[in-house]
């Protein structure tokens, strides 16, 4: 076939095609076809085969050899090849190839052609894909345009010149004074175009925007006409009269309004015309809405346009259209800061767009919230948020449990319910928190020392009813640890008391001991309540030791490590037991990553941060046991609890006297400066009273940058008056 | 605007309009990603999206997709209308248009957008303007095409 088939025909074969091989099959020939037809003279068919060698380059294949033709039919008499041909040069070329220079000068001899259609093609390709030298090269004759010549052609050039002064700033300069004038036209394409040139004009150049302040009063009349003129057929778009044009003025008189107490006072009362007058039943009338909201928050607008503005978006979240929810949302986000007071007005609307079948509808609900939490509504607002996260998106829980958990911390109206918020996290989300959550969470617990025996009863109880959820089960077995003989005293009075027997409690603690659900970490925290409970109960220790004992041989190497430990406890220390496991001190909060700069004063790149124990183990130093290494004990960064315990033993020459009596007590701390700037001091009583020569050995173990230490210091002889 | 995407429920590109210089293989790239991300949305779900620095702004008309990428200041809402306006006119055009129009005038669907946009904004905000210039331009393509040419239905 000699000219080729049409382009119907074409498409229709290769839509018939069943597979990829068989499509690129018949592209391969074709394209074979067309390349044999572009090769041949002039025969009235290359605009035919240029456009289906573009449905091929649609369609994903490579279409390089048509780029010349389009040079050819650019430069074609003949309309219809020209039209086919620009069309071709705005698919195949663009700028970063040598062939767009090379239609340059077709350009410029159509941009003065006699149709104003082909006039049309030049500007328009121009416009679309111009280099920056094709753009210096024709700027002149763009300008010239804008002066003289029809609406059709001016509404084009003015918007060719937009693509120009983004390719070459510099050139913005040239279009300025032609610019001014097409404000007076009656057209709205040319006034569109006119506004979207000034708006480019202004942002690049200050001096620009100096100028044209000048224009704010014409800009505010066309802008009344727009709005308060009749019915107008042409440009009617849902009641809106040319809302492309409104929206178009509204965002030029922003930016010439913006920091500009005179342009700003000017618009104030246009701005309130308009966001009376508006319709906001269609997305016509929302989007010049939406686009004055965005002006008068912008600009130095009086307080009552603000408040206006703000109850238009508080409109907005109760349209129907989940898309102006969404943008009302957006909007509201940008301003609840400086706007606060005017948008907890509408906290309500925000609160129950959380319920919203759009997931990014949910999420701006939620930073929403989150950001208008106060003292004042801490209550209402978190009975809300959890709600809210009982049913949120799996991608949601993470952000919304932290945003929780830090507006708890700063307003929260009590310790209880501050304690009852975080469990109430844990119970629902409690594998979507942060690692921080659990100590965070026990140094709470400790400081509300009026509610342990209310916080040991909730944590009992949300154990026994569920052990999947790590992070409350350790907090669960730590509090325990600590304080179950308040649970098995039988009497609360912030709560129902439990009729517990000291077996149901060892029976919780071994049930998240052997439960496969439990991780290591959990499994560690369960081992030491139940040691710890050893001195809080009195019936049931030998329980205890057989449990420990049983441990002694686990697989895993930590859970072995401390039943070997608190074995010997029992065994060899039984004396010292009640001191070491005794009840834990209100723990100081030392937030990390909170106070970089308030006590260090100084910034994150700190290289000696203070010395801090996040982890320190209840170990014991024992005499066999004093030249193990504690490497393949302790993993560096990993956090087990905030317990910490300095540890003397005796030393000599056989063994410990039975006489000699040891009691230690707390720390007058748990953080040591770095750089000497403090100290610690812990007191031990030691009771002598046969005054038996003795020797000690000091080993004490502390964490620094997640490195555990240790140190150890023997002290030969005491001071003779001593004893 | 960015550009404008039109594509296929199974995510055959129909259109694409290119306002910013960028590479065949970053197109390609874009458009793939794009589809992919539009096409994945639930059909409750608002037309924007937020999607690597852009907004996206898209729209379902049948069994197509009108997908826009704009820039941070420009106005979501009114893009919604732009893109109706395009639909409009499309119908206009071919008389109640549908996907099979597009596949096989797409030359034709391309000559309507770049007489309603020009470097991604709107040049005219009448209907009845654009229509008449595209009318006027067909007819100048009429007379100028060559008589003696038609086309062999047989190969």
């Amino acid at each position: 076939f000699p000219k080729g088939r049409s382009s119907s025909l074409m498409i229709r074969v290769i839509r018939g095609a069943r597979t990829q091989g068989e499509e690129r099959g018949v592209i391969q020939r074709e394209c074979a076809a067309i390349r044999a037809q572009f090769r041949q003279a002039d025969n009235g068919t290359r605009s035919h085969n240029l456009a289906k060698l573009l449905y091929v380059h649609m369609l994903g294949y490579p279409a390089h050899f048509g780029q010349m033709e389009c040079v050819r039919l650019i430069a074609s008499p003949r309309y219809n090849e020209k039209r086919v041909g620009y069309l071709g040069a705005m698919m195949l070329l663009d700028e970063k190839q040598d062939a767009s220079l090379l239609i340059t000068n077709s350009i410029k001899n159509d941009l003065s052609h006699s149709s104003q259609y082909v006039q049309s093609l030049a500007l328009c390709t121009l416009g679309c894909m111009g280099s920056a030298e094709m753009c210096r090269d024709l700027a002149p004759e763009i300008d010239r345009l804008l002066r003289a010549s029809n609406s059709y052609i001016k509404k084009k050039a003015a918007l060719c010149a937009v693509h120009i002064v983004r390719k070459v700033p510099e050139l913005g300069e040239l279009f300025t004074p032609a610019s001014r004038s097409l404000l007076s036209e009656k057209n709205h394409g040319v006034l569109h175009g006119a506004v979207v040139l000034i708006t480019e004009l202004c942002e690049r150049n200050p001096e620009t925007l100096e100028q044209f302040r000048k224009a704010v009063p014409e800009l505010v009349q066309i802008m009344k006409g727009l709005v308060m003129s009749g019915y107008s057929p042409e440009h009617n778009v849902a009641g809106i009269s040319d809302p492309f044009l409104q929206v178009r003025i509204l965002r030029l008189l922003r930016i010439l309004g913006r920091n500009n107490e005179t342009a700003s006072d000017a618009v104030n009362d246009l701005l309130a015309q308009v966001a009376t007058n508006t319709d906001s039943s269609k997305t016509a009338g929302s989007a010049v809405l939406y686009e004055t909201v965005l002006t008068v928050m912008d600009i130095k607008s009086e307080s009552g346009l603000r408040v206006l503005a703000v109850n238009i978006l508080g409109r907005f979240l109760l349209n129907n259209d989940r898309n102006i929810r969404y943008i009302s949302m957006t909007s509201l986000q940008k301003i609840v800061q400086t706007d606060h007071n005017a948008v907890q007005r509408h906290r309500g609307t925000i609160v129950d767009c959380l319920k919203d079948q759009d997931a990014s509808v949910k999420r701006r609900a939620l930073e929403l919230s989150l950001a208008l939490v106060s003292a004042v509504n801490i209550r209402s607002l978190m009975k809300e948020l959890l709600l809210f996260l009982s049913s949120c998106p799996p991608e949601l829980r993470a952000h919304t449990t932290s945003g929780i958990f830090n507006a708890a911390e700063r307003y929260a109206p009590s310790q209880r319910w501050h304690i009852d918020t975080i469990l109430h996290v844990l119970t629902t989300a409690g594998g979507d928190v942060r690692d921080e959550t659990v100590p965070n969470l026990i140094q709470l617990i400790t400081t509300a020392t009026e509610l342990h025996c209310y916080t040991v009863h909730k944590l009992y109880r949300a154990l026994i009813a569920d052990i999947s959820v790590q992070s409350l089960v350790q907090v669960a077995c730590w509090c325990i640890g600590e304080y179950g003989d308040l649970l098995l005293r039988g009497e609360c009075e912030e709560t129902e008391p439990v009729q517990v027997a000291e077996d149901d409690v060892l029976d919780a603690l071994e049930t998240v001991l052997q439960s496969h659900m439990s991780s290591p970490a959990t499994r560690g925290f369960a081992l030491t309540a139940t040691m710890k409970l050893s001195t809080r109960i009195t019936h049931n220790v030998d329980r205890i030791r057989s449990i420990v004992s049983i441990y002694g041989s686990c697989i895993d190497v930590e859970l072995q490590q401390r039943a070997v430990e608190y074995n010997a406890l029992f065994k060899k220390y039984d004396h010292m037991r009640a001191a070491v496991l005794e009840r834990m001190p209100v723990i100081d909060k030392s937030s990390p990553g909170h106070t970089n700069g308030e006590s260090a004063g100084g910034s994150i790149k700190e290289m000696e941060p203070t010395k801090r124990t996040q982890e320190v183990f209840s170990y014991l130093d024992m005499k066999y046991r004093l030249d193990a290494p504690l490497d393949h004990v302790t993993r560096p960064g990993k956090t087990l609890g905030p317990n910490y315990r300095l540890f003397m033993t005796f030393v000599s020459h056989s063994h410990p006297p039975q006489s000699v009596q040891l009691q230690m007590k707390a720390p007058s701390g748990d953080v040591i400066p770095a750089h000497g700037l403090g100290q610690v001091t812990q007191t031990v009583l030691l009771n002598n009273p046969n005054k038996v020569s003795l020797k000690m050995r000091v080993r004490v173990c502390y964490t620094s940058q997640d490195f555990v230490c240790q140190d150890t210091v023997q002290i030969d002889s005491f001071p003779s008056p001593a004893w | 605007m960015q550009f404008m995407l039109l594509f296929s429920r199974q995510g055959k590109l129909r259109l694409q309009k290119w306002y910013v210089p960028l590479s065949d293989k970053e197109k390609k790239k874009i458009t793939r990603e794009l589809v992919q991300t539009v096409l994945a949305r639930k059909p409750k779900m608002c037309s924007f999206l937020e999607w690597r620095d852009l907004k996206v702004v898209y729209k379902r008309y049948a069994s197509l997709y009108f997908c826009c990428a704009i820039e941070n200041q420009d106005n979501e809402l009114i893009t919604l209308e732009i893109i109706h306006r395009y639909v409009e006119l499309l119908d206009k055009y071919f008389g109640s248009v549908c996907e099979l129009d597009i596949i096989f005038n797409f030359e034709k669907a391309y000559f309507i957008l770049d007489e309603f946009l020009l470097g991604g904004e709107a040049q005219d905000t009448s209907k009845k303007n654009v229509l008449k210039a595209i009318e006027q331009a067909d007819l100048l393509a009429e007379e100028n095409r060559p008589r003696q040419f038609f086309f062999s239905l047989l190969s």
